[in-house]
């Protein structure tokens, strides 16, 4: 994996390039999983356009089948909306950590974060407070290519993997997710808050809505501000 | 209904890209404070964990656990014990589909 690490922002073809190769497996998965969305929209009552047309405008997982799980359950749209906030609420801290390393006018500094999704915000972090952004657009590239497209087949008709779980499809995220943790690991401090956030995420599951766990993971980084913290 | 579902595409669009656009809106290109370094440097390992443990011990707003809570955890060990990203995958997805195939 040495060869996909984030590069220095003087070399951006090179860290699309990476980008894109470390965002393969996750594109693999997102196909799968985005082709169980088409089933699951048809199923709830969408078109298939509409079900398309929301892989490719919303383009976050957890939220849009938040969203239309309440749809399906016979909610309004105002709770479908609120629902996939909170799930897609932890994107507001990873943007806050990644904006410095977004400049440009503002339309496109916003633009820019468009391009945060969860793996390839975490791959494109170099590990000592500072981002790639030419990573996570090479590995957000084919994620979302195959977000929409996994959408299409199953709004317009396969149903090979109607239920991932069955093939156990759903253990792939957590493992991927896990191997990115570990690799953050470098010592004491992120060893604990990496428990504290997993603890703290775990209580709050059963007393907040889901999506808001993860997001109040994020404010154990705080410790961060602790004098001396930077120079470690 | 039919309305329904393209005011929920519409409302989900908007708040996504404001939730993803409104960090690099407000600092894109700044200089950061040397102390907020040391935040951003912890925010992967805080909501990276959080993910792993909400998508394994959970589903919704309930806490559960299952044939994947075992698949995850066999994948798990093997990433402990430095075995490739690709085999950790491989195995806890057989573990989960054979445990729910025989459960």
């Amino acid at each position: 994996m040495s060869s996909t690490q984030p590069t220095g922002e003087n070399d951006r073809s090179a860290s699309l390039r990476f980008g894109f190769r470390a965002g393969l497996p996750y594109a693999a998965v997102g196909f799968v999983l985005s082709m169980s969305f088409g089933i699951f929209a048809r199923d709830a009552g969408f078109s298939a356009a509409a079900a398309i047309v929301m892989s490719a405008i919303v383009f976050a997982g957890s939220a849009q089948f938040a969203a239309v799980s309440i749809i399906a359950s016979g909610g309004t749209a105002g709770a479908a909306v609120a629902a996939a906030a909170l799930m897609n609420s932890r994107f507001l801290p990873m943007g806050i950590a990644i904006g410095p390393f977004m400049p440009g006018r503002a339309a496109w500094r916003a633009t820019q974060g468009q391009a945060i999704v969860d793996a390839s915000w975490a791959m494109s972090n170099r590990g000592d407070g500072t981002f790639d952004r030419w990573f996570l657009f090479g590995s957000t590239a084919p994620q979302y290519v195959t977000w929409i497209g996994g959408t299409a087949l199953g709004a317009l008709g396969g149903d090979l993997f109607s239920d991932p779980s069955r093939y156990g499809l759903d253990a792939i995220y957590p493992v991927f997710f896990l191997a990115l943790v570990i690799s953050e690991i470098k010592d004491r401090t992120t060893l604990a808050v990496a428990l504290a956030g997993a603890l703290l995420a775990l209580s709050l599951v059963e007393v907040a809505p889901a999506g808001l766990p993860v997001l109040a993971a994020s404010l154990v980084a705080l410790w961060g501000l602790r004098r001396g913290a930077a120079d470690r | 209904m039919t309305a329904t579902i393209w005011w929920t595409i519409a409302g989900c669009t908007v708040v996504t890209a404001v939730i993803k656009g409104v960090g690099p809106l407000a600092l894109g290109g700044r200089d950061i404070p040397p102390r907020l370094t040391g935040v951003i440097a912890l925010m992967a390992p805080a909501l990276l964990a959080a993910l792993v443990v909400t998508s394994t011990f959970a589903v919704g707003d309930q806490w559960r656990v299952g044939a994947h809570t075992v698949g995850v955890a066999v994948g798990g060990v093997i990433l402990w014990r430095r075995g490739p990203l690709v085999l950790a995958v491989a195995v806890a997805v057989a573990v989960t589909a054979g445990l729910r195939a025989i459960g």
